[in-house]
């Protein structure tokens, strides 16, 4: 039987909330979209490949950036499209990685065909670049073992397990996501640490995401 | 008038946790809204809402008004067709008035605020009090192809502000101040949006003699030419030829709008013969739209040029599924093909109205989505959450804020 212990450091959730801003840059073709890609802060290439994430929920894992929504949807140009949206995000550590693909995609595109420059979409339809501007709060929420840890999983905001999950290991760059971190370093469990740091989160909705990563620690401290 | 509790069923105590905590980081300051009606309009609407919420969430939120004659109305309501692209005769008697008006309230509207918030474009020049405090202009309006000569005397207030706020990204404009999006939201709770017993909904149906034993496709608008009801008497035609359904064009009494008038008699004339044709010129009757929402198969809302397109939301919180042009907010609402359908023309309205009264499945689906949809973003909790991190923005400008 797996026995709960008490961790060296208690796990402190966070939540993440996040204001649109609006950059005053549009785009109604995909040179103009690929120059703006190159020149855009990162928090902005974060907001256009994380939004749909929190925002459309059940359309997760597809599709999973705004860049391949708009450029099937809009331009109908469905072969990026699909290269855009199978981006594999989750290999990225960095944004900078992640944007450095976003933009070789688009270039190798054009290179392939040449005509895609020629697509325009509706002014009405322009795809205006916005970032995101983040406040992270800590909630009343703290787990000091696996089970404590579980029952506050079962109740706390997406937005939390979105900060936890993927801001702390994209955006702010820790290479992990907090809860295998915590899980390794506080409860010294390199197994189930590796278990949930080894899921594709971008395939997942966050509802989804809660329910496995419940039952992976579930199985695990029922052993 | 709800309390915060009462949202917790709909979206969940967490969300009002989160609403509570940033509510502590705005302890000691004074938010001051300021605008030009405390009735009527939407700006009233959602104040009347919104003030008491973050007042119990601990937010000392206080609203002003500033004062105005007929001859400032008239040119304010000017500039709003202005702003919204229409072509208005703006003379420089317009700006004399404006300003003279303005100048009144400079001298008469104390702005205490430690935070102060300028709904749209009639108290804008109240700016020019602006000492140690901050200060927040909220644009409500389509201003995404304006009047420029309006616009540039506007953008003139604008540019003193610490930041500005828009519905949607197309309204934004080139601005040197910070810009942020905050669509508008619904209250779940509000008579047009509660839960309705199903015999208020058939009493509403049999009321303007409209039968269940069709499927029942409604555009809730007001008769005006951008609404496109014309257009949707047409696609309705085109559905009408394969599928036996009924139409229901329901909205505000247009005594006032000559132009709205002709609209109308043009969609009757359009309708005339056909007696599945239901043209409603509805009073403010919340709980009579909410029903014939709820009781619609399709919602559409064919406009040629649009706001943010509540009626949309509305809609879509109701779980229907919808066919809607993709214009304005709408697009930010409905995904196409996941959370509803976006056309383009009338023939486009018709083949989708089609392919959902055929699919009922796959109606059923988009308007499950489209409701989470609106859970998610649009609902007034939301919208809460968006001003309080909006009022915390101006104190911390870096992107990642932490507390």
């Amino acid at each position: 039987m797996y026995k709960l212990i008490k961790a060296k450091e208690p796990f402190r959730f966070y939540t993440r909330l996040n204001l649109s801003e609006l950059l005053g840059l549009k785009a109604l073709n995909l040179i103009e979209l690929l120059e703006i890609i190159k020149n855009v802060p990162g928090s902005s290439i974060y907001h256009h490949t994380h939004r749909f994430l929190q925002q459309h929920q059940y359309l997760s894992p597809e599709p999973p950036n705004d860049f391949a929504y708009w450029v099937s949807e809009v331009l109908g140009e469905d072969e990026l499209g699909e290269k855009l949206a199978s981006i594999d995000t989750i290999q990225f550590s960095t944004i900078r990685g992640l944007r450095e693909k976003i933009i070789a995609t688009i270039e190798e595109h054009l290179k392939d065909h040449p005509q895609a420059k020629l697509r325009f979409a509706r002014k009405e339809e322009a795809f205006h670049f916005i970032k995101s501007k983040s406040f992270i709060l800590p909630t009343n929420y703290v787990a000091y073992d696996l089970g404590e840890f579980i029952e506050i999983l079962k109740k706390i905001t997406i937005d939390s397990i979105y900060f936890h999950i993927f801001e702390a290991r994209l955006r702010l760059e820790k290479g992990t996501n907090d809860f295998s971190h915590w899980i390794e370093a506080s409860l010294d469990d390199k197994k189930l640490a590796y278990s949930i740091s080894r899921l594709d989160p971008y395939t997942y909705t966050l509802e989804d995401l809660r329910i496995k990563l419940i039952k992976i620690i579930e199985k695990r401290i029922s052993i | 008038m709800p309390r915060i509790e009462d949202y917790i069923p709909i979206v969940g105590g967490a969300i009002i946790d989160d609403l509570r905590l940033l509510a502590e980081r705005l302890k000691g300051k004074v938010i001051q809204q300021i605008n030009s009606a405390s009735v009527g309009g939407g700006v009233a609407e959602i104040l009347n809402r919104m003030v008491p919420l973050l007042r119990e969430l601990g937010v000392d939120t206080r609203w002003d008004l500033i004062k105005g004659g007929e001859d400032f109305f008239e040119v304010t309501k000017k500039f709003h067709n202005a702003l919204h692209g229409r072509d208005e005769t703006i003379t420089q008697r317009d700006f004399d008035v404006f300003i003279e008006t303005s100048q009144k309230n400079i001298e008469e509207v104390n702005t205490y605020g430690d935070i102060v918030f300028i709904h749209d474009p009639q108290p804008i020049a109240l700016i020019k009090k602006k000492s140690n405090n901050k200060w927040i202009w909220r644009c409500h309006i389509d201003v995404s192809n304006p009047d420029q000569r309006v616009w540039g005397f506007i953008k003139n207030f604008i540019g003193n502000y610490d930041s500005a706020v828009f519905s949607t990204p197309g309204f934004s404009q080139a601005l040197p101040i910070r810009q942020f999006l905050i669509p508008p939201s619904i209250d779940p709770l509000s008579d047009k949006n509660k839960e309705l017993p199903q015999e208020i909904i058939d009493s509403v149906l049999s009321k303007y003699a409209i039968t269940k034993d069709k499927p029942i496709i409604t555009q809730i608008s007001r008769f005006d030419r951008l609404k496109d009801p014309v257009g949707v008497v047409e696609a309705y035609l085109r559905v009408k030829k394969y599928i036996d359904c009924q139409l229901v064009l329901a909205g505000g009494t247009a005594t006032d709008d000559p132009e709205g008038l002709k609209v109308l008699e043009e969609v009757k004339e359009k309708a005339k013969e056909e007696s599945d044709i239901h043209i409603l010129l509805l009073p403010q009757d919340d709980i009579a739209v909410n029903a014939l929402q709820r009781a619609s198969s399709v919602i559409i809302q064919k406009s040629i040029r649009e706001g943010f397109g509540l009626t949309v939301t509305e809609a879509l919180w109701k779980a229907k599924p919808v066919v809607a042009s993709s214009v304005g907010g709408i697009p930010l609402q409905i995904k196409h093909k996941y959370s509803g359908l976006l056309c383009h023309s009338i023939e486009g309205a018709a083949f989708a109205i089609k392919q959902l009264l055929n699919s009922p499945e796959y109606a059923k689906k988009l308007g499950s989505n489209g409701r989470e949809h609106i859970r998610n973003n649009f609902l007034l909790t939301r919208h809460l959450r968006d001003y309080m991190l909006l009022f915390l923005s101006l104190y911390h400008p870096e992107d990642v804020v932490y507390f």
